[in-house]
């Protein structure tokens, strides 16, 4: 613990403790509408820190990740309803065949010397073919999608992972809370470093005698794994999926927002975006309702434009200036 | 009996592919002088598409004529977008300017679902169902008519990056970023009208397609995956590459269609992509770097 928050200020523990300890709290204070919306949030808040490791960390621009949320979403889905596995040892499962995933793709990639624009279109082209794909496997659902069996509300059944917004609420929380631990490892740890020295200067790292393709394919792989698991969840929380909403391009936008918003490359960035953008949309759908609008493509539009916008005056996001004036950055070491 | 079917299908998809081809051949012209990758181009030719319907709808104009202004409305579009938006945006890493262009492209593929709505929009043409007979061939009028004026449209664009001093201009930017710059070159403004010419055969392209199908919202993003799918396989900023690798996925789109199920013939094309990313990343016409 001391190594993981030892260089941060006073402050910046104590607010995070205080946020920490408020998320702890919510769900006995917020209604079910507020709930379902912090599900969401922390939802991203998860897989955009999933991402963030690929991108953000090591500078290779994923644009099909949902990919790997689809596939542990299909893959443990498949388990429970096929086979009677639970999400337990589903997830495991799950995380291998995406991190598998992942690194066949960085090896074909790097393997072949596909960087920039051409990496992100393949990325798109293997979720693209994986959608397709699965809308043709019967065993599969099919097009019209996989159901997982409703149980009675208000049941909690931790084993199969069947209950209320709650249990998935702290399932999120439990793992978007890991995910920053490990990712605050990673970042303070060799490879963490490694990666950096990728993401800033390809050549300069390779004439350090830095293995490139090692380290681009562990990003790979651990980012795969770390996103498939926010898959499980998902598959669990809505008990239905279809592969346009599993695999389509749409949803790889999605999982990349929060991160883009809150500051690429940062631990707390992809948390705050999420929040911001899933807070933002929420009330904006909530204002529409009351004025009797229905828009269908409005929190898109409006997704849209926030990202514009940040791309366009906030280039390294919300965080590293907000973090700057609460006073909250690392000392210098 | 079986090979005409064959024969029509693969007719059919060449007429398709030229379309098609036109559409990539902006994204192509675009990628290979500004070095931007349009990821709302599929969006552009989606408005397209809906403005030749209105404008079918409303004043009963032939959409193959419309293709002219519409041609000329998504030149003044792509010009001002590349002048105001994008150009300041010429010095940042890759993936801000891609992520500008696909907030771009969220912005038109959901600004089109609040004003048009989800549903399919088609337009009607008397010649609609003509074709014409040659032996055992028969060929759709619209698909001729369509693949005609593509050619005609790609024909231009390669005449005015050839032969007239402004086309020579843009071709000396692609080449030499700071040459054209020690030169005098006004690099914004031609970087301007690339990314102009770019969007026009998308508005070109989008009028001969309400022809071939009907138009949705979601098209946006599914004709962007397409026009990228053709020119990886053609070769980023190959004109000619463009055309050819578009009518190699019409055919090979139409051909899956038939033997395989309809719904899976994209899934061809990805496949495609991936072999061609892999083995041969400069595209089958590209110059390799």
């Amino acid at each position: 613990m001391n190594r993981l928050f030892g260089a941060l200020p006073a402050r910046a523990r104590a607010a995070l403790l205080v946020v920490f300890v408020l998320l702890l709290a919510a769900p006995w204070i917020a209604g079910p509408y507020l709930l379902s919306v912090l599900v969401l949030a922390l939802y991203y808040a998860y897989v955009g820190q999933a991402w963030n490791v690929m991108m953000g960390f090591a500078g290779q621009l994923s644009l099909g990740h949902a990919l790997y949320v689809g596939l542990g979403a299909y893959v443990s889905a498949a388990l429970y309803v096929h086979g009677g596995i639970g999400p337990w040892l589903g997830a495991p499962i799950a995380a291998a065949v995406a991190a598998l995933a992942g690194a066949a793709i960085g090896f074909l990639a790097f393997r072949f010397g596909i960087g920039g624009v051409y990496f992100a279109l393949l990325t798109i082209a293997f979720a693209e073919f994986t959608r397709i794909g699965f809308e043709h496997i019967d065993w599969l659902g099919g097009a019209g999608g996989l159901f997982l069996p409703v149980v009675e509300r208000g049941r909690l059944d931790i084993v199969d992972l069947r209950g209320g917004p709650r249990l998935f609420y702290y399932l999120l929380l439990a793992l978007a809370v890991g995910s920053l631990l490990l990712c605050r490892t990673l970042r303070t740890s060799r490879i963490g470093f490694y990666w950096l020295a990728i993401r800033e200067d390809p050549d300069a790292a390779r004439a350090l005698g830095i293995d490139l393709f090692k380290y681009r394919v562990l990003a790979a792989a651990i980012s795969a794994a770390m996103a498939s698991v926010a898959g499980v969840v998902a598959a669990f929380y809505y008990n239905s999926l279809t592969p346009a909403d599993s695999f389509g391009a749409a949803k790889s936008i999605e999982i990349i927002l929060g991160p883009l918003v809150g500051g690429l490359g940062t631990l707390i960035g992809p948390i705050l975006g999420a929040f911001v953008l899933t807070g933002l949309s929420e009330g904006l759908r909530a204002l529409l309702d009351a004025t009797g609008h229905q828009m269908p493509g409005a929190t898109q539009l409006f997704y849209g434009i926030v990202l514009l916008l940040v791309i366009k005056y906030l280039p390294n996001g919300i965080w590293p200036g907000l973090a700057r004036r609460l006073g909250l950055v690392e000392r210098e070491r | 009996m079986t090979w005409d079917v064959y024969a029509n299908v693969i007719i059919g998809g060449i007429l398709t592919g030229l379309v098609y081809g036109l559409m990539a051949l902006g994204l192509s012209v675009i990628f290979g002088v500004v070095r931007v990758v349009n990821f709302a181009h599929g969006e552009m030719m989606m408005v397209a598409m809906y403005l030749a319907v209105l404008g079918c709808g409303t004043w009963g104009i032939d959409p193959l004529w419309l293709m002219v202004p519409l041609a000329a409305l998504l030149f003044v579009f792509g010009y001002a977008l590349q002048s105001l938006v994008v150009h300041p945006f010429m010095t940042r890493p890759d993936h801000a300017q891609f992520m500008l262009l696909v907030a771009v492209g969220m912005i038109l593929t959901n600004g089109a679902l609040i004003v048009f709505g989800p549903d399919a929009r088609g337009v009607q043409v008397d010649y609609a169902l003509d074709s014409l007979e040659w032996g055992p061939l028969l060929i759709d009028k619209v698909r001729l008519y369509a693949a005609l004026a593509a050619l005609a449209v790609a024909a231009a664009l390669f005449a005015f990056f050839r032969l007239s001093a402004t086309g020579k201009a843009i071709r000396a930017c692609a080449d030499n970023y700071r040459g054209a710059l020690v030169v005098g070159l006004d690099v914004r403004r031609l970087f301007a009208l690339t990314f102009g010419c770019g969007t026009a055969c998308v508005g070109a392209a989008g009028a001969m397609l309400v022809l071939l199908g009907d138009v949705t919202p979601s098209l946006g993003p599914a004709y962007t995956l397409l026009a990228f799918v053709i020119v990886i396989v053609g070769g980023l900023g190959s004109m000619a590459g463009a055309l050819v690798a578009g009518v190699l996925i019409g055919v090979s789109e139409a051909l899956a269609g038939l033997i395989l199920v309809p719904s899976m013939k994209s899934m061809v094309s990805f496949g495609l992509l991936i072999l061609v990313l892999m083995f041969r990343p400069q595209g089958l016409l590209g110059r390799s770097s």
